[in-house]
């Protein structure tokens, strides 16, 4: 249970050495004009346009950008893998001087893996489910070295794995993929990246598929990768804080064109285009406040590959377009700096003076919380696992029980926004579920108006309290019904909540409730996959909030969606809010959002509440121990912030057999002993209406320093 | 700064078009030829089988004796004697028999195109009953979980253990040949596998958050389960429907063939070759032709099948 | 995994248990209706009535069952009225010949299927899958008894290649096998390939498939170690259970071509309403069917690591 906390101001300022050498060294990768097309049956569809990108030696430059701009077919252009349907259609990849479009495929095969590694999104699905992981890592060494011995290729593997910090490396060379956690996979499949030594090591959202504490401790191992091997990196990520924490230089796309590049402190103190200026605007970070700084939406949505506009491809979303001059014709990268190699694509950078320029955000008064709406007391809801086999029912252990929520206890006001915050198999979902009466608790009250509907299940709820307490979705993918039109899933809702009953006085209400999210009426008859994300996402919110609810709450309801449409979709729920005097219950596991949106926090681990409090409490000491590491994990894409890093060991544990005592003692940074493996912690209250579930005492818990600090300007 | 600007006048939508919708996804089959291949054979057949009573050129069971095992495009000689139900007639000389005549005097193509009819009454209706089984007992199985599905997986595991056609003889041998045993036979045979895999789509959509989203404003179960759930499964079912026609199909030949399937004189594409094996060596065509249509047929059926599937797969 | 293998065995045990009761009940609960399809229609009623007091129809059902399945663990199948045998002795003999027949086509059809499975699989989309999924389809749309037709009309009457019956009146005659083995092979061999296809083209899709050859490996190490393990899991299956089609799907090509095997055993007997002969080959074919299952069920847990080490 090592802490690993290290003030980083800037973790690049702090690792110079790297960069001064790659100023003389000749680059790695140069890529030059490379355009990319998809050819499908509608035509061709140009992927990638005027691409030019230099990596030199030890240098981690970030690629980041929306879905669809094009970052990972740069990545699979550079490994010469387009697919059957794509192809480079202009340009070049120089690989070391090498140009790699002119390669054989014997070529190219010695390259990859050996000179060019990758690492994948979903690790779990990047490993072979049907050989072990010691025969998965061997192949690499044996396959590219020609004298290599199986014993030594083994003992490359086992030491590989111990360099990307696997405990008990033996076991995990045996192992089936499906047999570790997601962290140690994603660790493997670094180690397999890193086996051959290569120049250029290709991230592509290494950790989007992980909990943001196992998210932690990856990225933590690819600054050190950087820092100990000298390897180059490209990392692809949609984070710009996570881009921060790990890169040198950043690269911005937006659809398939770079919008803007340069090192990360001057892209990042100084953007010159509209777009990156936007989506810093967009994103939750710790100096943003809905009431006095509200988040700044960009308007509109990412064009479609086959319908981009002319000129500038950000022209009809961007504040500074001119008629003329913005569309007429391609616009080409633009140098501010030559120095940082700062450049832009975007013909009026010089004119625009962003130092004066405010975008019109009106500031909002905050809102006066009323009368107790939900009460949580004691709420408990266990699943029992029956197992069947023959040894479990002579122990007598036949029926366990999953304790997805563990005597929950907390409130909820009337115009509130109550966060509950939690990694995977926390138990926030299963809140929801029996709260909407999808399931029924084991134990405890849940008061909503006034009514335990603890064990009252949704078909023995009346029509009223179902539409008082709605939900709005994570998925927009899945959460509007693919062979419905838009009008007849908000018109289902009307009639069943008997709000309207005759067909014009329901189309008059869908019509209404579509101005309210602010979209087309036209969408009236659309069918959802002629809807993009964000809009799908809208018309989920007008149904919540059809029967105007008294309390709808939001599974992740923006967590799915590119950031610069977070922004505004997190803008009309508050409006709406607002305007239906709405308790919102915002289930989430990106504390930036929550940070940002709620007016109080509830942190929940493996079941159970450790934290909670208004926001601006639960953010500042004292902390759980808990809350402490989760601050820590979540990126932030600020320069100026400063971050303690608290890298959690272990993996989370599984909700079937959960730690004893305190659950979160396994992986406690702080645990003070023996009491916290046998004691649950007690609640100590650290002021009126902040608690925190612990044994450490408060005094104690009240020095710990801040994880977040602003660095002195 | 909001995501969709929206237009100041606020037009009233345009009215939905079903027919307009009906015709864009046929449409949809020119994307594969595969499937346009497949869908014209089977719309051949379903023209062929409807105006059967005008295409014939002559009643299916009527008998022209001196064109017994005729070669096709054979001419009746003039004044020769045979039988109608009107008694007996002599032939003019210009009865021509296209496809030949069979064991009995018959005409080839004529029965051929009354089979077309026969089976395509048959496989249809059977098919469309375990549908209908396989489907309600599949949406309970995924939906309901629990005992339910326990239940009926069993039930299903163990007639699926049975071999297709030693269920098929059994059951006929029981209840004897007849219209009505071969389609509850087909139906007893088929519907466990309709509800495995409805079952199968069911247990993925039933997670989905529009069905979460029926049930948090209390729909009840059936409403979720056929107005929620079934109409997004109907991709793979269709693809799978147009297989299973072709195999049912395929047995109702089979059985006809064997002697087990509908009584004779019906113009039945298998009862063809049956009765006319004994004679395939010296009147070949009156078995090859019906071979020919039901090859086709199933063909037509498959292709459709496998075309729609890739259509499905683009989107 | 001892668990799981006794587990499966029970279940298996259960399914003929329950098969069989349900197998002697649509055969045996309606007696009147037995008499009459074995006496024919212009038996007399007192005729139909001696008949089954004679044969023991008229005890109750269960001890009829019983009895049964007594005589059937003992060896004891009954007595065959259409070829006046015990039924044992002609069943036995007429499954190894459809064990022959099985075996030549599963030992052609087998490595055929597999082989075209994994070269249409392997590029999806290119002209040989296109081809190959064409070629399939067309042998899959045509049933048993018309390829025979076919085969026979070109084969036996143009070209009088081969004899068009495989009696084996002579004794064993491999000639004789070729047009059942060939007409079987073409049916069935489709399912397989494009099983098999379906299979090797989702596993080439797959992100580790991407890993391998990023990897650097060389393309015959990706599709040998790393594409057909997975690839082979679900057409393993399958093929299995193909055992089971066979059994059953032979019964007309062993019909057409008078095979003296099981199934044209089994027609024979229902043609003839021998009562005995049909209730042997039906709850041997289950058997067989059940068994299959239960050796397919084992086979993908043990190919599986993901359900193996869970």
């Amino acid at each position: 249970m090592a802490v690993q906390e290290a003030l980083a101001a800037d973790p690049r300022t702090v690792a110079p050495d790297n960069a001064v050498a790659a100023e003389a060294a000749s680059p790695v990768l140069e890529i030059d004009n490379l355009n990319i097309s998809y050819f499908t049956r509608a035509g061709e569809i140009p992927a990638v346009i005027d691409f030019s990108l230099t990596v030199k030696p030890g240098e981690a430059v970030g690629l980041v950008g929306e879905s669809g701009c094009g970052k990972t077919t740069v990545a699979m252009a550079i490994m010469q893998y387009l697919g059957g349907n794509g192809r480079i259609v202009g340009g070049s990849i120089r690989f070391k001087g090498r140009d790699m479009n002119a390669m054989s495929e014997e070529e190219l095969r010695q390259l990859r893996g050996s000179q060019i590694a990758m690492v994948y999104q979903e690790p779990m699905a990047a490993l072979n489910p049907s050989m072990t992981i010691g025969s998965q890592l061997m192949e690499v060494p044996l396959y590219h070295e020609p004298n290599c011995s199986q014993e030594e290729a083994f003992r490359r593997a086992v030491e590989m794995l111990g360099n990307v910090r696997l405990a008990d490396a033996a076991r995990v060379m045996s192992a089936y993929p499906h047999q570790i956690s997601g962290g140690q996979q994603q660790r493997v499949v670094i180690a397999m990246a890193l086996l051959s030594n290569p120049a250029l090591l290709l991230l592509d959202e290494p950790t989007t598929a992980l909990d943001v504490t196992v998210e932690a401790g990856i990225v933590e191992l690819i600054a050190e990768i950087s820092r100990s091997f000298g390897t180059s990196m490209l990392y692809i990520s949609h984070n710009l804080g996570l881009i921060r924490e790990t890169c040198d230089r950043v690269c911005v796309m937006y659809s398939g064109e770079v919008a803007e590049e340069g090192t990360i402190r001057e892209l990042f103190e100084n953007p010159r285009h509209p777009y990156t200026r936007g989506l810093f605007g967009c994103i939750a970070t710790p100096g943003k406040d809905k009431y006095a700084k509200p988040l700044t939406p960009i308007r509109g949505q990412l064009p479609l590959p086959h319908e981009r506009p002319p000129g500038c491809n950000f022209g009809p979303r961007c504040d500074h377009f001119r008629d003329g001059r913005c569309d007429a014709g391609m616009i080409r990268m633009q140098s501010v700096d030559p120095a940082t190699a700062h450049r832009a694509r975007c013909i009026r950078w010089q004119e625009i003076d962003w130092d004066n320029y405010r975008v019109e955000q009106a500031a909002y008064t905050p809102i006066e919380p009323g009368e107790t709406v939900l009460e949580s007391r004691e709420m408990q809801k266990y699943y029992p696992i029956v197992d069947r086999s023959l040894a479990a029912m002579l122990s007598g252990r036949a029926v366990r029980y999953v304790k997805a929520n563990e005597s929950l206890t907390f409130q909820a006001r009337k115009r509130q926004t109550v966060a509950i915050v939690g990694e995977s198999g926390c138990g926030k979902s299963t809140f929801a579920k029996v709260l909407m009466g999808l399931e029924t608790a084991t134990g405890g009250e849940l008061v909503f108006n006034g009514k335990d509907v603890a064990e009252q299940s949704v078909m023995k709820r009346t029509p009223a309290q179902i539409a008082s307490l709605q939900m709005v979705f994570q998925n927009p993918n899945d959460t509007l019904n693919p062979s419905m039109t838009v009008g007849s899933q908000i018109g289902r809702v009307l009639r069943k909540f008997r709000i309207a009953r005759d067909p014009q006085e329901i189309e008059q209400r869908v019509l209404d409730l579509l101005d309210v999210v602010k979209l087309p009426r036209a969408f009236i008859n659309r069918r959802p996959r002629q809807l993009s994300g964000g809009q799908k996402q809208r018309v989920g919110i007008a149904r919540a909030f059809a029967g105007n609810p008294a309390m709808v709450i939001a599974d992740e309801p923006v967590s799915a969606l590119d950031v610069s449409v977070q922004a505004a979709v997190t803008g009309l729920l508050m409006d709406i809010q607002r305007e239906y005097d709405t308790t919102l219950l915002f289930i989430s596991h990106d504390l930036g959002v929550v940070r940002y949106l709620a007016d109080r926090v509830v942190v929940m681990y493996l079941g159970q509440i450790m934290e909670q409090g208004d926001t601006e409490a639960v953010f500042a000491p004292p902390y759980h121990p808990y809350t402490e590491a989760l601050l820590s994990a979540v990126p932030i894409a600020d320069t100026r912030v400063r971050k303690r890093r608290i890298i959690l060991e272990g993996a989370l544990p599984s909700v079937l057999d959960p730690p004893k005592g305190c659950p979160f003692h396994t992986r406690c940074p702080r645990k003070i002993g023996a009491i916290c493996e046998d004691t649950p912690p007690p609640e100590q209250e650290a002021e009126s209406g902040h608690s925190i579930r612990c044994h450490i005492p408060m005094d104690e818990l009240r020095r710990v320093e801040p994880v977040i600090q602003y660095n002195a300007e | 700064m909001t995501e969709d600007a929206i237009s100041a006048e606020r037009p009233l939508p345009a009215p939905r078009r079903p027919f307009r919708e009906a015709v864009k996804s046929i449409g949809l089959l020119r994307e594969s030829w595969v499937a346009s291949l497949g869908a014209g054979i089977v719309v051949f057949w379903v023209i062929v089988a409807v105006l059967a009573p005008v295409l014939a050129p002559y009643p299916p069971n009527q008998q022209i004796g001196p064109l017994k095992n005729a070669p096709p495009m054979t001419l009746a000689e003039e004044g020769r004697p045979y039988f109608t139900d009107q008694g007996m007639e002599r032939t003019s000389g210009d009865e021509l028999y296209i496809l030949g005549g069979d064991n009995l005097g018959r005409d080839v193509l004529s029965r051929v195109i009354w089979g077309a009819r026969s089976v395509l009454i048959y496989a249809p209706i059977a098919t469309a009953c375990a549908y209908v089984i396989g489907i309600a007992m599949g949406l309970l199985a995924g939906y309901r979980r629990g005992w339910i599905d326990d239940v009926l997986s069993r039930v299903s595991d163990i007639i699926l253990s049975f071999p297709v056609l030693v269920l098929y003889v059994v059951i006929i041998t029981v209840f004897g040949p007849s219209a009505i045993n071969i389609v509850l036979a087909v139906t007893f045979a088929s519907a466990p596998g309709i509800m495995r895999i409805v079952r199968g789509l069911v247990l993925d959509l039933r997670n989905r958050d529009y069905v979460a989203a029926a049930q948090t404003r209390g729909e009840n179960p059936w409403y979720i389960m056929l107005v929620e759930i079934l109409p997004n499964a109907r991709g793979p079912l269709i693809v799978d429907a147009c297989l299973r026609l072709g195999y049912t199909t395929i047995t109702i030949g089979v059985l006809g063939f064997l002697g087990l399937g509908l009584p004779p004189p019906d113009p039945n594409w298998g009862n063809l070759v049956a009765e006319n094996r004994e004679v395939a060596q010296i009147a070949p065509y009156s078995t090859l032709f019906p071979c020919i249509a039901i090859s086709t047929l199933v063909l037509g059926l498959n292709l459709l099948a496998d075309g729609l599937r890739e259509i499905s797969m683009k989107d | 995994m001892l668990i799981f293998l006794l587990k499966r065995l029970g279940f298996m045990l259960l399914t003929m248990l329950v098969v069989s009761i349900l197998l002697f009940l649509v055969l045996e609960i309606n007696v009147e209706n037995l008499a009459t399809r074995v006496l024919g229609q212009f038996s007399t009623e007192e005729q139909r009535q001696i008949w089954l007091e004679e044969n023991g129809y008229l005890r109750p059902i269960y001890i009829r069952y019983l009895e049964w399945i007594g005589d059937m663990l003992q060896g004891d199948f009954g007595h065959s009225t259409r070829f006046n045998v015990p039924v044992s002795e002609i069943l036995f003999d007429r499954l190894g010949n459809t064990g022959l027949l099985a075996l030549c086509v599963f030992g052609v059809m087998v490595p055929l299927a597999l082989t075209l499975g994994i070269l249409a699989g392997m590029r999806e989309g290119s002209s040989m899958d296109r081809s190959i999924t064409f070629f399939s389809v067309l042998t899959t749309s045509v049933p048993e008894f018309a390829s025979a037709v076919f085969f026979s009309a070109i084969f036996v009457f143009a070209l009088g290649w081969l004899p068009g019956t495989s009696g084996m009146a002579q004794g064993f005659n491999w000639t004789e096998m070729v047009l059942p083995v060939v007409v079987l092979v073409l049916y069935g061999f489709g399912y397989i390939a494009r099983m098999m296809r379906a299979s090797m083209a989702e596993v080439m899709q797959s992100p580790y498939i991407r890993t391998a050859i990023l990897k650097g490996l060389p393309y015959r190490r990706v599709i040998t170690k790393h594409a057909l393990r997975n690839a082979l899991i679900a057409p393993f299956t399958v093929i299995i259970l193909q055992i089971n089609w066979l059994l059953s799907g032979v019964i007309a090509v062993e019909y057409f071509f008078s095979y003296k095997g099981f199934g044209a055993l089994l027609l024979e007997a229902s043609l003839n309403t021998d009562i005995d002969v049909i209730q042997g080959c039906a709850i041997v074919a289950v058997f067989v069917a059940v068994g299959t299952q239960t050796l397919a069920d084992i086979g993908y847990t043990y190919l599986n690591p993901r359900i193996r080490f869970s």
